[in-house]
């Protein structure tokens, strides 16, 4: 295992540092401008979530290596209501927030692998990877 | 992908260079045209925005710090697009799966509507009906039994769409498990009443009116369940009438008697029954009257009944600029002989 940073989620500063970090590590793995842009406004998204939806939660980035590829890796943690309707929140053109947001189908967009579990009343976690070419 | 990247860097350096040096309009047309490549290769607002960059500063040395940073800014920006872009396509994907869809459901519930020419020496039969949309609310039938009784329905679901269609299928099966009451107008509708009743949504409804005309004593016999009033010609007057009987409509209340009625249809004489999207259509803005409709049917009376109900769904539909607001059924029944 290697690197590995939380942040925690509470106010839209908790946001702007998970950007942070995952902008820092996305360019010390290697990629390029478009797909720095494209992990942070992943990572915004899934902040922005835990912000709206939980209150409160976890952003861990870490670096990942698989069959000799490099990649990154954001897991959003929290202890929030959870989602009623997944496929639901993975359709297109469905933003519970009601505004013009990526949602969780931009993110899936947006990373290589996108896993989400969620439980009513418990929680959600959600994880996703993106790999460097 | 790699490749076409590397070509697509080259294609984009030579028109960028060749733009700076000659400012031409010819070279943005280039760009236009480029661009529609671009999309057709799957390029993101944010990957033309880095394409854009990295050409320029191999074009343009030493660029200011500045007017790299400002990119960061651009680019962070167009990321936001490039999701709503691909949203977008996937938008169009489902809208083409469900577009598809729709036209099978379409092509099944056509197949519910009776088909075929009836050619017989007594009648002369015709009938249009064309959806609004895809789908229809709106049923005809016509069949004939053993002893050349001919029977006709024109039936109405209130609403349009796929729900409407659902029920008017209904409707078809409904009429299929009834075949002894084809002769007997009141008591089909009572017993389609029961069905409709039991079976769907308490805002639904469904209004009807059938008919039959037995060819021995050139008697139609009728009932409707709050339809749309049909018209009967009398050729002998050259004079139309409102073809109208009592009744609830269906769906509302589970035990309704209806009234059958009947007339003499004389050699020459029809029958005229139609879909409240017949009457409703907007000519100049205004509904049809019965009237204005009375004088179209007039108009095209010397003609066969296919071709009447033909000439004016067109003359209806011309009037209305191609967009029918409801769906539309027409059904003329001529005594030949």
């Amino acid at each position: 295992m290697q690197v590995q940073t939380h942040v925690d989620i509470h106010s839209e500063w908790g946001i702007v540092a998970a950007r942070q970090a995952g902008r820092k590590l996305a360019r010390e793995i290697g990629f390029g401008s478009v797909d720095q842009a494209r992990i942070t406004t992943a990572i915004s998204e899934l902040a922005r979530n835990i912000y709206l939806y939980a209150n409160r939660g976890q952003i861990k980035i870490e670096e990942v290596t698989a069959s000799g590829k490099r990649g990154i890796k954001i897991i959003a943690v929290d202890e929030g209501p959870g989602i009623k309707d997944l496929r639901r929140v993975m359709e297109d053109g469905f933003t519970t927030s009601g505004g013009l947001g990526a949602g969780l189908p931009g993110v899936k967009r947006l990373m290589d692998d996108f896993n989400l579990h969620s439980e009513l009343n418990e929680g959600t976690t959600i994880t996703a990877t993106k790999w460097l070419r | 992908m790699e490749e076409t990247k590397i070509s697509m860097y080259q294609l984009y350096k030579d028109m960028l260079t060749s733009y700076l040096k000659s400012k031409s309009e010819h070279a943005l047309y280039h760009a236009q045209q480029f661009s529609k490549e671009m999309m057709e290769k799957d390029m993101s607002p944010e990957e033309t925005v880095s394409l854009h960059l990295s050409v320029f500063q191999e074009l343009a040395e030493d660029l200011p710090e500045e007017v790299v940073d400002s990119f960061d800014l651009l680019l962070e920006v167009m990321i936001g697009y490039g999701l709503a872009y691909r949203e977008h396509q996937s938008l169009r994907d489902r809208q083409q799966q469900l577009e598809s869809e729709l036209n099978v459901a379409a092509r099944m519930q056509q197949s519910l509507l009776p088909r075929g020419e009836i050619s017989l020496d007594s009648v002369d039969l015709g009938v249009i009906s064309v959806p609004a949309g895809k789908m229809s609310g709106d049923y005809y039938d016509y069949a004939l039994d053993e002893q050349e009784n001919i029977g006709v329905a024109v039936a109405d679901v209130i609403g349009k769409g796929i729900p409407a269609a659902m029920s008017m299928s209904m409707i078809k099966y409904a009429m299929d498990t009834l075949p002894e009451q084809r002769t007997r107008p009141a008591e089909l509708l009572e017993n389609l009443n029961r069905v409709v009743e039991r079976n769907i949504e308490s805002d639904m409804f469904i209004t009807m009116m059938y008919g039959f005309y037995d060819p021995r004593s050139h008697q139609f016999y009728y009932a409707s369940a709050g339809h749309e009033p049909g018209f009967v010609y009398d050729a002998h007057n050259d004079s139309f009438r409102s073809l109208e009987a009592k009744g609830l409509v269906l769906g509302v209340s589970p035990k309704v008697r209806y009234n059958e009625d009947h007339l003499k249809l004389e050699v020459g004489d029809f029958i005229v029954l139609l879909s409240d999207g017949v009457t409703e259509c907007r000519v100049d803005g205004e509904f049809i009257e019965r009237e204005q409709l009375v004088e179209m049917i007039r108009k095209y009376k010397h003609l066969s009944a296919q071709e009447i109900v033909d000439k004016i769904f067109l003359d209806l539909e011309k009037a209305q600029e191609f967009q029918l607001r409801d769906d539309f059924t027409l059904l003329i029944l001529r005594r030949k002989v």
